[in-house]
C-alpha cells in the first residue's frame, strides 16, 4: 500500500484517502512511539535516561542479576499460569451452565458472574484486602503456596472473561451437531468431548491468552493482596518507577513486552487475527 | 433445541454449577459483602473495627472535598472518553474499510498495546513526557526553529526555551488515560462498524448524500450500540483509574481511586475507604442502568 | 425496441482489475433509453462489478462509462443520474418507510410539500400505499424490496440499476415480481438494468440480455435469439438445457451444411454456416427439439426428417434414465456411440409417461433447422 494512491479511490475505500492514512499513521505513532523509545533506551549506556550515550546490554545483565526482580517475574508467571488454568476450567464450566440450562435465579447468577468485569479494580482490590484480613488467610506459607491469595484474586477477575468469550462461541454452536452425535450413539460425555470441546476450542485459546495477560498485567488488585514476600513483577516495577527511573526498568520492561508480543503471535498462529479480534 | 430445564439433567447441572457458584460466592460476593459491612463501621483502636451501622462514613464522603474529587473523576473520565471517541472513530472506520490484506495487521496494531502491560505503557509515556524527554525536546526544537525564522525575517528572537512541565499535572493524567484506553474504544467501534451492511452506506451515497452526511445520518445511528459499548468500556475503567493519576498526576490530579487507596495504605481508615468504594460501585451501576435504558435500534438487513 | 434507439449508457472498453484478478475484461456495451436490460451470468462473472461501476461504487481500471452522453469519470455516486436497488435492499433500518423514501429528496433539497406528494405517489406505484409509518423490521422481505424500489424511483433517475433483485424472494413471490417489475418498467418508462444469474428471470423480463462470462460479453441479444441462436458453447450451455457435440464441418453451402460428429453421427442443417471446411465446431441441440419414437416406426421417422436436403437427422439409442417432471418427462438416452443425449417430451396426455421405460430401444429425429452450429 503506497502512501499515495496510484489508482483512483473508490467511494467506500475510506482507508485509502490521504487524511485517513495520516490519521491512522499518527495514532499508530502515538501508540507505539513511547514503547519503542522505551525499548531503545534499555540499550542506552547512561544512568539517566535522556541522552543516547552508546550501546550496552549491561542493564539487562543488571536486571537479570537483580534477585528481587527475577523473583517477582517468576512469581508473576507462576500466578498467571495457575490463574489461567483454573479460570479456563471455571469459565468454561460457567459458560456451559448458562448456555445449556434453565434454572431459578438464572439472570441473577448471570449478572453476578459478569460483575467482576464491571466492578472497578480498586474496589476489587480493597475487597480482597479486607477479605483475606477477615478470614486470617495464612501469609507464612512456603513458595508457591504463599501466592495463593493473589492467585485467588486473579482467578476471580479472569474467569468471567473466559465465560464471556466461551459463551459467545457457544452461541454459534449448531445443536444439530450434538443431536447427530447422539443419533450416532454418542453418550453425553462423548458428545461433550468430541463435539462441544472442539467447537469451543478457539474460545478457550483466546480465553487462556486473555487470562494470562490480564493476570500478568494486573497491578492494582495485586498491590492490595501482595505481602512483602509475594511481590509480583508489576508491583516491583511500580516501586522501582516510584523510586527512580533507570535503564534497568527499561530492560525489564522490554523483556516483558517481548514476552507479550511472543504470546500474541503464538495465539495468532493458533487462531488468526480475526478470531482474536472478535473476542473483544 | 431450547435450553434444558436443570431438573431434567441434575447430574450435569450440579457438575457445571457447583464450582462456579462456590467460587463466585466465596471469592467475590463474600469479599464485597465485607466491604459493604465495613462501610457502616468505625475505627476502634488501631486494628479493630466495629460495625456499628453508622452512616458517618457516607456523610463524610459527601463533604465538599470528596464531592469535588468525585466530580473531577467524572469530568476527567468523560473527557478521556470523548477524546478517545474522536480519535478512535476514524481509526475504526479505516480498519473496517481497509483491504483484506491490511485489516488484520491494523487490528493487531491496535490490539498489541492492549495486551501490553499497563504499568509499562504508563512508564514509557512518563519517559517521553519528562522534562528531559523527547516531547519536550521536540517542542524545544520547534521553539528554537520559530525563533530562528523570526531572526531571519528581522524580528526579535524568542526568549530561550524553558522545558515545560508535561508530567505531574492534569494534562498528563488525561493524556495518559487516553493513551491507555484508546484500544478499548477502537475495538468495539470496529466490531459495530464491521457488522454494518455496506450497501446501506452505498444506498445513501446512491441517493445523493455526501460522505459526511452519510456518516452522520446512517453510520452513526446504526453503529450506536457499538458507540455506546465503546463509551462504556472506556468510561468505566477511566473512572476507576488508579495507576495513571498516581504516577503521572500531580498533587491536584488525584482521582477517586487514589483517595480510596490512601484510606487503606496510608490513612488506615478502612470504613471510610469501604464507603468510598461502594459509592464508586454505585456510580458504575448508575452508568450501566442509563446505558441499558437507551432505545434499542432494530437490526435489519 | 424502437427504431430510434438512443443509448443512455455507453460502456466503452471498460476493464476492472482487483489486484491480479480481472473482474471485467474490455467490455463495450450500449444500453438503450427505455429498455429493460439484463446482465446475465454465473456468479463471479463480473456482472455485479459492471453494475457497480455504472453506479460509481467501483471505478474502472480502464475505459470509460457515459451516461446520457456524459463521461462519468470522477463523478461520485451521489452525483450520478442513476439509482440502485441493492441485493440486500439496504433499506435504512432506523427510518420509517416514508423517511426511507424521502431520504434522497430531502438531500436534493426538494420542498416539504412536494416530498410528501412524491413519496405517496412512489409508494402507491409499488403498492405500498398506507405503509408510510411502518418500520422496516415490521415488513417482509418482499415489502422491503418494494420500499427500496420506491426509494430509488422517487428520485426519477435516468437509469434504475437492480442487483439480483429477486434472489432473496421465495419461488412464488419471485414469479410474481418478475411480472410486476416488467409492468413497472413499462409504466415509468425508466431504463432498467438488472443483474441476475437466473436465466428464467432474464428471459422473462428483458428486452435485451447481455450474457457475461469471465468478465467478457459472451452474447448480446433478445431473449428468443439468445435461446434459439446461442453464439457460442458458453451461452448455449448456460441458457437453458442443451446437448452439445463436437464435430467437423464437412459441408458448407449457402443453403445447407453438414457436421460430422463422432458422438452423434452426421448432422444436417438447412442453412449455411460461414466456417472453413473441416473446422472444429460444436453442435447444440435442445432436448425439446428432438422427437422420440419406438424403433419400428422407422419409415415414419424418415418421412418426417426428409426436410434435410442431403440426408436426415436420425439417431438410435437405449433409455438409460428418465425423470418425470409433471409437464414433461426428461429422458437420458445412451446412443450407439456410447454418448448420451438428453431428450424432453411433453406429457400431452395423462398416460404419456408410460410409453417408454428404462432399457427400451428408441429412435430419434430432429428437424434440419434445430441444431445450432457453435463456432466459438
Amino acid at each position: 500500500m503506497a502512501l499515495f494512491a496510484r489508482t483512483p479511490v473508490a467511494p467506500l475505500e475510506y482507508s485509502r484517502t490521504l487524511w485517513m492514512r495520516l490519521w491512522v499513521g499518527a495514532v499508530m505513532v502515538f501508540l507505539y512511539a513511547p514503547l519503542i523509545v522505551l525499548m531503545i533506551f534499555s540499550f542506552n549506556d547512561s544512568k539517566r535516561n535522556v541522552v543516547w550515550r552508546g550501546f550496552t546490554t549491561k542493564y539487562y545483565e543488571k536486571a537479570l542479576g537483580n534477585d528481587q526482580l527475577v523473583e517477582a517475574l517468576i512469581n508473576s508467571l507462576t500466578i498467571a499460569a495457575l490463574a489461567t488454568i483454573v479460570s479456563l476450567v471455571l469459565g468454561a464450566v460457567a459458560a456451559v451452565m448458562l448456555w445449556r440450562f434453565r434454572f431459578p435465579l438464572k439472570s441473577a447468577v448471570d449478572g453476578t458472574i459478569s460483575l467482576p468485569i464491571i466492578v472497578p479494580e480498586i474496589c476489587l482490590g480493597v475487597a480482597f484486602l479486607m477479605f483475606f484480613a477477615a478470614v486470617n488467610w495464612p501469609t507464612d506459607l512456603i513458595w508457591p503456596f504463599n501466592l495463593g491469595a493473589i492467585t485467588v484474586a486473579h482467578i476471580t477477575f479472569c474467569f468471567p472473561f473466559v465465560t464471556m468469550v466461551v459463551r459467545s462461541r457457544l452461541a454459534t454452536f449448531n445443536r444439530e451437531q450434538e443431536e447427530a452425535a447422539k443419533d450416532l450413539g454418542a453418550s453425553e460425555w462423548q458428545v461433550f468431548r468430541d463435539v462441544l470441546i472442539p467447537h469451543i476450542k478457539p474460545a478457550l485459546v483466546a480465553g487462556a491468552l486473555l487470562s494470562f495477560t490480564l493476570s500478568l498485567d494486573d497491578f492494582v488488585i495485586t498491590y492490595f493482596t501482595s505481602g512483602p514476600d509475594t511481590i509480583t513483577f508489576p508491583v516491583k516495577v511500580y516501586s522501582m518507577v516510584r523510586f527512580s527511573v533507570t535503564p534497568e526498568v527499561n530492560a525489564a520492561s522490554t523483556l516483558l513486552i517481548i514476552l507479550t508480543v511472543a504470546l500474541t503471535f503464538v495465539a495468532l498462529k493458533l487462531q488468526g487475527v480475526k478470531a482474536i479480534a472478535e473476542t473483544h | 433445541m431450547a435450553e434444558q430445564d436443570w431438573k431434567a439433567n441434575k447430574g450435569v447441572f450440579a457438575a457445571v454449577s457447583l464450582p462456579t457458584l462456590f467460587w463466585i460466592i466465596l471469592f467475590f460476593l463474600v469479599p464485597m459483602a465485607i466491604v459493604w459491612l465495613y462501610s457502616f463501621g468505625e475505627n476502634k483502636g488501631l486494628t479493630e473495627i466495629d460495625i456499628s451501622g453508622t452512616l458517618d462514613n457516607y456523610k463524610r464522603a459527601t463533604e465538599w472535598l470528596y464531592l469535588t474529587i468525585f466530580g473531577k473523576s467524572f469530568a476527567v473520565a468523560a473527557l478521556v472518553t470523548l477524546i478517545c471517541l474522536i480519535i478512535g472513530f476514524p481509526v475504526a472506520m479505516a480498519i473496517t474499510f481497509a483491504s483484506e490484506k491490511w485489516r488484520p495487521w491494523l487490528l493487531l496494531g491496535i490490539m498489541l498495546p492492549f495486551w501490553t502491560n499497563l504499568l509499562i505503557r504508563t512508564y514509557a509515556l512518563m519517559m517521553l513526557l519528562g522534562t528531559q524527554g523527547f516531547a519536550n525536546k521536540g517542542l524545544g526544537a520547534l521553539w528554537e526553529g520559530t525563533s530562528w525564522i523570526k531572526t531571519l525575517v528581522g524580528l526579535q528572537p524568542l526568549p530561550t526555551w524553558e522545558p515545560v512541565q508535561l508530567l505531574f499535572n492534569n494534562f498528563a493524567v488525561v493524556f495518559g488515560l487516553v493513551y491507555v484506553h484508546l484500544p478499548f474504544m477502537v475495538l468495539p467501534l470496529y466490531a459495530a462498524l464491521d457488522r454494518l451492511d455496506r450497501s446501506l452506506i452505498e444506498a445513501s451515497l446512491d441517493l445523493g448524500a455526501g460522505h459526511f452526511r452519510t456518516i452522520m445520518r446512517i453510520v452513526v445511528p446504526l453503529a450506536a450500540p457499538g458507540i455506546v459499548a465503546g463509551v462504556m468500556i472506556t468510561l468505566i475503567p477511566a473512572l476507576g483509574a488508579y495507576l495513571t493519576p498516581d504516577l503521572m498526576g500531580g498533587t491536584d490530579s488525584q482521582m477517586i481511586a487514589n483517595v480510596i487507596e490512601r484510606q487503606f495504605k496510608k490513612a488506615n481508615d478502612w470504613p471510610f475507604g469501604a464507603a468510598l468504594s461502594f459509592l464508586l460501585i454505585y456510580a458504575m451501576f448508575a452508568l450501566i442502568a442509563i446505558q441499558s435504558m437507551r432505545k434499542k435500534v432494530p437490526e435489519v438487513r | 425496441m424502437t427504431e430510434t434507439a438512443r443509448p443512455i449508457i455507453q460502456i466503452q472498453n471498460v476493464s476492472k482489475r482487483f489486484g491480479k484478478v480481472t473482474a471485467v475484461d474490455n467490455v463495450t456495451l450500449d444500453i438503450n433509453a427505455g429498455e429493460f436490460f439484463v446482465l446475465l451470468g454465473p456468479s463471479g462473472c463480473g456482472k455485479t462489478t459492471l453494475l457497480r461501476m455504472i453506479a460509481g461504487f467501483e471505478l474502472p481500471s480502464e475505459g470509460k462509462i457515459l451516461i446520457d452522453g456524459q463521461d462519468m469519470a470522477g463523478i461520485p455516486p451521489n452525483k450520478r443520474p442513476v439509482n440502485m436497488v441493492f441485493q440486500s435492499y439496504a433499506v435504512f433500518p432506523h427510518m420509517s418507510v416514508a423517511d426511507n423514501v424521502a431520504y434522497g429528496l430531502k438531500i436534493a433539497g426538494v420542498k416539504g410539500s412536494e416530498i410528501k406528494d412524491r413519496v405517496a405517489e412512489a409508494l402507491e406505484l409499488v403498492k405500498l400505499g398506507g405503509f408510510e409509518t411502518r418500520m422496516p423490521d415490521q415488513m417482509s422481505g418482499g415489502q422491503r424490496q418494494r420500499v427500496a424500489l420506491a426509494r430509488s424511483l422517487v428520485m426519477r433517475p435516468k437509469v434504475l440499476l437492480l442487483d439480483e433483485p429477486l434472489s432473496a424472494l421465495d419461488a412464488k413471490l419471485r414469479a410474481q415480481m418478475q411480472f410486476e417489475l416488467s409492468d413497472l418498467q413499462k409504466k415509468v418508462g425508466i431504463t432498467f438494468v438488472t443483474v441476475t444469474h437466473d436465466q428464467d428471470e432474464a428471459l422473462s423480463m428483458a428486452c435485451r440480455i447481455g450474457v457475461i462470462n469471465k468478465g467478457e460479453v459472451a452474447q448480446l441479444a433478445t431473449p428468443s435469439d439468445l435461446y434459439e441462436y446461442p453464439a457460442n458453447r458458453f451461452v448455449a450451455d448456460f441458457v437453458g438445457s442443451v446437448n452439445i457435440f463436437e464435430g467437423k464441418l464437412t459441408l458448407d453451402d449457402p443453403d445447407k451444411a453438414a457436421v460430422d460428429c463422432p458422438g452423434l453421427g452426421k448432422v444436417y442443417l438447412n442453412h449455411g454456416v460461414t466456417g472453413p471446411h473441416g473446422a472444429d465446431v460444436g453442435i447444440a441441440l435442445r432436448p425439446e427439439k428432438i422427437y422420440l419414437h419406438v424403433p419400428g416406426e422407422g419409415k415414419a421417422v424418415k418421412a418426417a426428417a426428409q426436410d434435410a436436403p442431403d440426408g436426415y437427422n436420425f439417431a438410435r439409442g437405449k433409455i438409460k434414465g428418465m425423470s418425470y417432471l409433471g409437464d414433461i418427462t426428461l429422458f437420458e438416452i445412451e446412443l450407439e456411440s456410447g454418448a448420451c443425449l438428453r431428450v424432453s417430451r411433453p406429457n400431452l396426455s395423462r398416460h404419456d409417461q408410460d410409453d417408454f421405460t428404462w432399457g427400451d430401444k428408441v429412435s430419434m429425429h430432429w428437424r434440419a433447422d434445430s441444431p445450432v452450429v457453435l463456432l466459438g
